[in-house]
């Protein structure tokens, strides 16, 4: 049973990078990959248990935070094109 | 183990499944990126509180309940956090909205904010 | 101040320990390490601005979260319907909402808890009020109609 969650996961996640490819625009894009990141942290959970090792909801949790972060510097990115911005100098 | 919790999770992994791909879905069928977002807010929120509470059930009580538990509140901060600044950013730059979509402009509790 | 600082000390230094499982020296020394590095940042960080106090709302939170959590499912089972109906029956529009809450923090839980609710998205927070987009008429009423609003804002107290 452990394998059929797993597999709506990975439906779930290919249907997503079929959305990622479709676009239409980078935003389109981001959302797509955002689903895609909060995905893999439930497959991570879920396989860990499939395979008798709990343990990895360590990663799933390190994946969550690396996900959250990339999201917001790849958003900041397209938004400034610049990683680095002193954001006390404009209005955001 | 009793057999009522582990119908019980088996239910909440099953469904949660379902709404994950029912999310995807919809990330394909809307018409536009907005209606898109909508659709991610349910593989986000449903698919994955169903998933990790039936490993929850699975696992009983203990340290990696607690672990499930903390997941599942990291995503429900940091999912809408990032998702705002996704539409913000979309708004700000000047994404178009649906043709057919109707901008109401009315403000609840003008009669208790207005103070 | 240094009450914040001891209370950012513990909880981190409480979840090393939950989340590493070892009891040896070494380990003990590296997370005494993290644990100060992460304070002396975020230190740091409120002198640029500082961080909203959620302690402040007490326990109150306990009787938001389930309400919060059940209009959830009730949105979720809502968008899901529209989303496996063969016509794809949605109407989006945007709405502004004045935001009941005075604090800043009380409205970001308000604009969360409005992005996580699907059917609901928040696209901007500005001068106290919140700009909506709903999928369809019956979400668009669900923010209008207001009790997430007044509950929230009773969250924030009398503060």
């Amino acid at each position: 049973m452990f394998s059929v969650a797993m597999l709506g996961v990975l439906t779930a996640m290919l249907l997503a990078l079929v959305a990622a490819v479709r676009g239409p625009s980078v935003f389109d894009r981001i959302l797509a990959l955002n689903v895609f990141g909060t995905k893999t942290v439930l497959l991570i959970a879920v396989s860990g248990f499939l395979s008798g090792r709990p343990d990895w909801l360590d990663l799933a949790l390190l994946y969550a935070l690396v996900n959250f972060v990339g999201i917001i510097a790849v958003l900041k990115f397209v938004r400034f094109g610049d990683l680095g911005r002193d954001d006390s100098q404009s209005a955001s | 183990m009793t057999d009522l919790t582990g119908l019980l999770s088996w239910v909440l992994l099953g469904s949660g499944a379902l709404f994950c791909v029912v999310g995807g879905l919809g990330l394909l069928r809307m018409p536009d990126f907005w209606a898109r977002a909508h659709a991610a807010g349910i593989s986000d929120t449903l698919a994955a509180g169903l998933i990790l509470s039936g490993l929850m059930l699975q696992a009983g009580f203990g340290l990696v309940t607690v672990k499930l538990v903390m997941v599942l509140v990291f995503i429900y901060i940091t999912s809408p956090t990032a998702g705002h600044a996704l539409y913000r950013a979309a708004h700000a730059h000047g994404l178009a909205f649906g043709a057919d979509t109707r901008l109401e402009t009315e403000q609840v509790g003008e009669d208790r904010g207005a103070d | 101040m240094p009450i914040r600082i001891l209370v950012t000390g513990l909880l981190l230094a409480g979840a090393w320990l939950l989340w590493s499982g070892h009891n040896d020296a070494l380990l003990f020394a590296f997370g005494a390490g993290s644990v100060l590095l992460v304070v002396g940042v975020s230190r740091r960080m409120d002198r640029v601005a500082e961080a909203p106090r959620v302690y402040t709302l007490g326990l109150r939170p306990l009787a938001y979260l389930p309400w919060l959590l059940w209009e959830i499912v009730k949105a979720n089972l809502a968008v899901a319907r529209l989303i496996l109906d063969p016509s794809l029956p949605i109407a989006p529009r945007l709405v502004r909402v004045r935001a009941l809450q005075k604090t800043p923090l009380g409205q970001t839980i308000f604009a969360n808890s409005i992005t996580l609710t699907p059917g609901t998205l928040s696209l901007e927070v500005e001068d106290g009020s919140v700009l909506v987009h709903a999928l369809t008429a019956e979400s668009a009423a669900g923010v209008l109609e207001g009790s997430m609003n007044r509950r929230v804002a009773r969250l924030e107290g009398e503060g």
